[in-house]
């Protein structure tokens, strides 16, 4: 201890200090951060080909097998249907690039009409969820009443309030539903995405699905109203106490340290 | 307690009363006393004095400007306004332009004052005495002399029979207020042991209001219901709603691990209390690949293919699983209601 | 001879005002003794200020809301302006917030101001409770308005949380379910104190009315009443001050109340309010439209109450689940225990300054605010106090962390069960030794004089520093500092040879009192000798 108390003014303390806390935090945030389960798709950055097949021959089979059948690394197509390639190719989760819990959106490397080939490929395996068509998935004139009723009772417990997203368990968690397409909407609540449970015809009727996509318009995303000023991420009384500490008291603090100084002498001439 | 014996050396020296204390030259730890009072610029410049004052004034304008401001905002913005200001969004004009204004009032006010008490009225440091709280052993003598004499007048101390059946008195009295209290509410009986469910009542899809059929409820699906005749109108449906709430998930045959819950399911449609078992939020948020139920409120997870039993977080107990089947018509049923408490456990839940 | 000046020279209007007000009120007494009462200037002795302002504002507002509000839980259907909430079914206690922050002019303003004010009010407390535990302003004769404050902060958390529930919307009826949850885990009478809380089974129709009296009546009017009495005890005492050239214990140093602090005081209040309105109109607090109304079967994820209950959402949120089931009964231990360390944390610090006293068996009256540093142990208690505190709010959002830092929740709820424990362990060592280096520095700064940044080459080509010697006003403010002698028990034999009994709690108060003031516990102060003996000897090092 004595060797240790002698030596903690050295010139080099301070970045022995300062080494040993970054390393600590690395340290602590590798041990936190959540364990990779997906392994990672080298050949996904090819070049595209024209045909479903050959597209996925090179971006896909890898993981999912030759036929769609599947593999360790990724589950079977077979009967996902068409409306599951178009959510997962065309919000850029297909294909897979980094491992983790849960594979993230990210920038879509296909043009429309190959993921259209794609999925028209793996609809071809087996009978599954239609690509929707606009008249199914435009939400004009659909009651955002109602659908946000429905977000309450079906979305809400996973996404927020209004669709600003939350945590899953070991770090698999709930996307953020902003700037989602109206489509791809729909289609996460048909085909029910990785963890996501789906939410088919059956128990939620098209129209009911039509309603929740204009109930998320309504109040999620930049068009959104926000009358009474910053959304503050939306994420409710967390971020409000946070504010109401940093910029609230805060800001008082330095009000109080204003007028409890002392005013400037006048300089002795 | 032993306080009192802690020997008087340990404890510092009593500090100088050195108000003004004069300096001992010997001694540089000495109380050097208040430093005499140095002159702001505004206490020798009269023009700077001026400049303050007229900072002053112009605060106090601003705020009147700002009141106006304020009137005026109320008067010309509609109340349903939404405009965008940046980096806001899209906010109400009306409060916004509200709030800015009746604050810059309010701040304005304060403002000026602040600048004028710090700027123009004298800072001079002023010193005031402090007295010990604690009376003087006089003070103290004459109470407790005063205090002696009105309880021996009172006879409190020597007419016993008065003074406990006062005691009695004001003892039983409050027992009225506490007596009042009983219609607060209900006893609890056996009502928090039953919900709605019941032998043969239809399961009720909480979007469609139709009764479920199997053939609705896909593997991987995730689906809510209500016990039939229940009706998001009817006066009690919170209350009923609260310990009702179904949630519905199909899972393959094959990988339920827990044999009750095989056999309490249909074909793999297995029935959970949406209630956890923790304090009673809907727990609701079903990994379809997992099977695993988080609560949003507290993380307590159940794994569904497991019996709904806890694999994390603070909940006590499984998840209540109430027993279906299919009726003749094709509809899915309950087999009765549930066999166990729903919601958060109690003493008396056993 | 008066008589006839008096009737032929009238007093000004002022003064007769005021004679005849004290004809009846004695006021020219009362504002003899207080009218040019001194306050000593310092920002944390203003912190104080933000809760009374506050709190002043929260009644201003409040009262309006109650204009507006409607405490009933009668289902209505929606039909007002806000689209994404028309047909749906709500009580009338939602819709009348609906009403105000949609309709009424100004309402949402007011709302807004209500609820800001509310989250500072509630931060303003724990920072001025803060102010005075690491000052020792907490010390005879200022225990009990210590108690007072605490009290206020812990009246302060209940009436938020009543209040925040009154809009019945769908994040603040998860909050009141919880609560609800919790009272039935409490043995024996849980599910009876439940069924009179809310009369029958959650959520009835009944609880929203019942928070609303203690809300809007019983509550704050318990914490005004602890209000004036914590202003007159501070009025009574006098405020502390930090020690200086001047400034002793048996004085206060400052401004007169009248003109300074009345300007002052009364322009912060002005200054408050204006800070807090212009946070509502551009920070949107509670949305209920948003949240929507409440129902049983519905919640969503991120729900949180607010901050100031975040200490309690983080135990209950990383409790292990354990349940008992014995006889037919069962022991709740998973939620039990979490409602018991609520308390028990926030009354280790309400009692504090009895048990410091009782270890250091101080009875002298104290008015000098110390500086944290000079009294290590309990800075570092406090300091360990605040980390625990800290982490279970960590835990409290521990699903935000989670979707934020791209972490697993379930790690980070581990994270928050052992550092609970071990958090405030490292905080009281860190804490204690930052203490003792800055004890250090001012007895180097005291012997050395300050560190001027002025490199002198000596005759014989020595690089030295020069160090300025600092005035006797300095001097005595590094050197004001009260050091205890470490306690010790009693010989075990006395002066007649009989063989002491020194009781367990004795030995104990011994033992913490070195652990405040034994060796390596605090850095004994500068002496004269030393002062001279560097002065006087090798000159400037």
């Amino acid at each position: 201890m004595k060797k240790l108390s002698a030596r903690r003014r050295h010139p080099l303390a301070a970045v022995v200090v300062l080494l040993l806390a970054l390393a600590a935090t690395g340290g602590l945030y590798a041990a936190f951060a959540p364990a990779g389960t997906a392994k990672a798709d080298e050949t996904a950055q090819s070049l595209a080909i024209e045909e479903g097949k050959k597209l996925y021959s090179v971006g896909c089979a890898s993981c999912h097998g030759t036929g769609g059948q599947g593999t360790s690394d990724g589950p079977s197509l077979v009967g996902v249907g068409s409306a599951a390639v178009d959510f997962q190719v065309g919000t850029g989760r297909m294909p897979a690039q980094q491992p983790g819990a849960q594979v993230p959106k990210k920038k879509v490397i296909y043009t429309q009409a190959e993921i259209d080939q794609l999925a028209a490929y793996v609809a071809s395996l087996g009978a599954g969820a239609i690509t929707p068509t606009e008249g199914q998935y435009n939400p004009a004139g659909a009651d955002a009443a109602k659908g946000g009723e429905l977000f309450r009772t079906n979305c809400a417990q996973c996404h927020n309030f209004t669709g600003e997203g939350g945590a899953l368990t070991y770090g698999k968690y709930a996307p953020s539903l902003e700037g989602v397409s109206p489509k791809h909407l729909y289609e996460a609540m048909q085909t029910g995405p990785q963890n996501m449970p789906s939410f088919p015809d059956t128990t939620m009727p098209e129209q009911e699905k039509k309603d929740i996509i204009a109930y998320v318009q309504a109040v999620n995303g930049e068009k959104a109203d926000n009358p009474g000023g910053l959304s503050l991420g939306g994420l409710g009384p967390v971020s409000e106490g946070l504010f109401a500490w940093v910029f609230g008291l805060g800001a008082l603090i330095a009000v109080a340290i204003w007028v409890a100084a002392h005013t400037a002498k006048a300089k002795k001439s | 307690m032993s306080t009192q014996e802690i020997p008087e050396e340990n404890l510092p020296a009593g500090q100088d009363t050195a108000h003004g204390a004069v300096k001992v030259a010997d001694n540089p730890f000495v109380d050097p006393g208040l430093p005499p009072h140095k002159p702001r610029v505004q206490d020798i410049d009269e023009k700077a004095a001026r400049r303050s004052e007229r900072a002053v004034a112009f605060m106090f304008v601003l705020s009147m400007l700002a009141t106006v401001g304020f009137i005026a905002s109320y008067v010309i913005f509609p109340v349903d306004k939404i405009v965008y200001i940046w980096p806001f969004g899209r906010v109400s004009a009306l409060n916004f332009a509200l709030g800015w204004t009746l604050g810059l009032a309010l701040f304005f006010i304060g403002a000026g004052a602040v600048h004028w008490a710090r700027t123009l009225m004298s800072d001079v440091e002023m010193a005031d005495e402090r007295h010990p709280m604690a009376a003087s052993p006089e003070v103290k003598a004459k109470v407790m002399a005063d205090f002696a004499a009105g309880a021996a007048e009172s006879g409190f101390g020597r007419r016993k029979l008065i003074r406990n059946t006062l005691f009695g008195a004001l003892a039983l009295v409050p027992l009225s207020g506490v007596v009042l209290l009983r219609d607060m509410g209900p006893l609890p009986e056996k009502k928090l042991r039953t919900t709605l469910w019941a032998k043969g009542k239809l399961l009720i899809n909480m979007n469609t209001h139709e009764p479920l059929r199997p053939e609705d409820v896909a593997v991987g699906s995730l689906t809510f219901a209500m016990p039939e005749g229940l009706s998001e109108h009817d006066h009690n449906f919170q209350t009923e709603i609260a310990k009702a709430a179904l949630m519905i998930v199909r899972i393959q045959p094959e990988d339920i691990k827990d044999k009750r819950e095989l056999e309490w399911s249909h074909e793999g449609i297995v029935a959970f209390s949406k209630i956890c078992t923790h304090v009673g939020c809907p727990i609701s948020l079903y990994e379809q690949q997992t099977h695993h139920v988080l609560c949003p409120c507290h993380q307590s997870t159940f794994d569904l293919s497991d019996g709904a039993r806890v694999i994390f977080g603070p909940a006590g107990h499984a998840l209540p699983q109430l027993r279906i089947g299919v009726n003749d018509k094709g509809f899915l049923e309950a087999h009765g209601d549930f066999d166990e408490p729903v919601g958060p456990a109690f003493w008396e839940r056993g | 001879m008066s008589t006839v000046t008096n009737t032929q020279k009238k007093a000004p209007a002022g003064e007769r005002v005021a004679d005849w007000a004290d004809g009846r009120l004695g006021i020219y007494t009362l504002a003899k003794a207080n009218m040019r009462k001194i306050f000593p200037d310092h920002w944390s002795f203003m912190l104080g200020e933000i809760c009374l302002y506050s709190f002043l504002i929260i009644i201003l507002t409040g009262v309006y809301l109650t204009m507006f509000f409607h405490p009933s839980m009668n289902e209505v259907e929606y039909a007002g302006p806000y689209v994404p909430l028309q047909g749906q079914l709500m009580s009338e206690a939602f819709n009348s917030t609906m009403h105000i922050s949609f309709e009424v002019r100004g309402g949402l303003l007011i709302r807004q101001i209500h609820h800001w004010a509310a989250l500072i009010f509630l931060a303003g407390m724990f920072v001025h409770m803060m102010r005075v535990f690491f000052t020792g302003a907490f010390r005879k004769p200022r225990e009990i308005n210590w108690l007072f404050g605490f009290l206020l902060f812990f009246l302060g958390m209940f009436t938020g949380f009543t209040g925040y529930s009154l809009p019945d919307d769908l994040l603040s009826g998860t909050g009141v379910r919880f609560m609800q949850g919790a009272i039935l885990s409490v043995p024996i009478v849980g599910t009876y104190l439940s069924m009179f809380l809310f009369g029958g089974e959650f959520p009835g129709g009944d609880f929203v009315a019942r928070f609303y009296s203690a809300h809007v009546l019983l509550l704050p009017g318990i914490m005004l009443g602890l209000v004036v009495a914590h202003l007159i005890l501070v009025f009574v005492h006098k405020h502390t001050h930090f020690a200086g050239p001047g400034r002793t214990n048996d004085n206060v140093v400052g401004m007169p109340l009248l003109p300074v602090y009345m300007a002052k005081a009364g322009g912060f209040f002005f200054l408050v309010f204006g800070v807090i309105a212009v946070i509502a109109a551009i920070a949107s607090i509670n949305p209920i439209w948003a949240i929507g109304p409440y129902r049983p079967d519905q919640v969503s994820t991120g729900a949180q109450p607010d901050w100031y209950m975040g200490f309690a959402e983080g135990l209950i949120r990383v409790m292990p689940g354990w349940e008992i089931n014995l006889w037919g009964h069962t022991l709740v231990l998973g939620v039990m225990i979490p409602l018991a360390i609520f308390p028990a944390v926030l009354a280790v610090i309400a009692v504090y300054p009895f048990i410091e006293s009782w270890i250091t068996g101080d009875k002298r009256e104290h008015h000098i605010a110390q500086r944290p540093r000079n009294a290590p142990t309990r800075t570092a208690f406090g300091v360990a106090w605040i980390t625990a505190y800290m982490v279970m709010l960590v835990g409290g959002g521990n699903d935000l962390w989670a979707t934020h830092f791209h972490l697993s929740i379930n790690s980070i709820t581990w994270f928050v069960r052992i550092f609970f424990f071990v958090g405030p362990v490292i905080a009281f060592i860190v804490t204690k030794r930052i203490c003792l280096g800055l004890q250090r520095r001012d007895k180097d700064k005291v012997l050395h004089g300050r560190e001027s940044g002025i490199i002198k080459r000596l005759p014989h080509g020595e690089f030295v520093e020069v160090h300025e010697p600092l005035s006797q006003g300095e001097l005595y403010k590094l050197t004001a500092h009260e050091q205890y002698e470490p306690a010790a028990l009693p010989p075990a034999v006395d002066e007649n040879g009989v063989e002491r009994k020194i009781g367990a709690m004795e030995k104990l108060r011994v033992k913490l009192n070195k652990g405040y003031y034994g060796d390596d516990n605090q850095v004994a102060k500068p002496t004269l000798e030393e002062y001279k003996e560097i002065q006087s000897g090798h000159g400037h090092h």
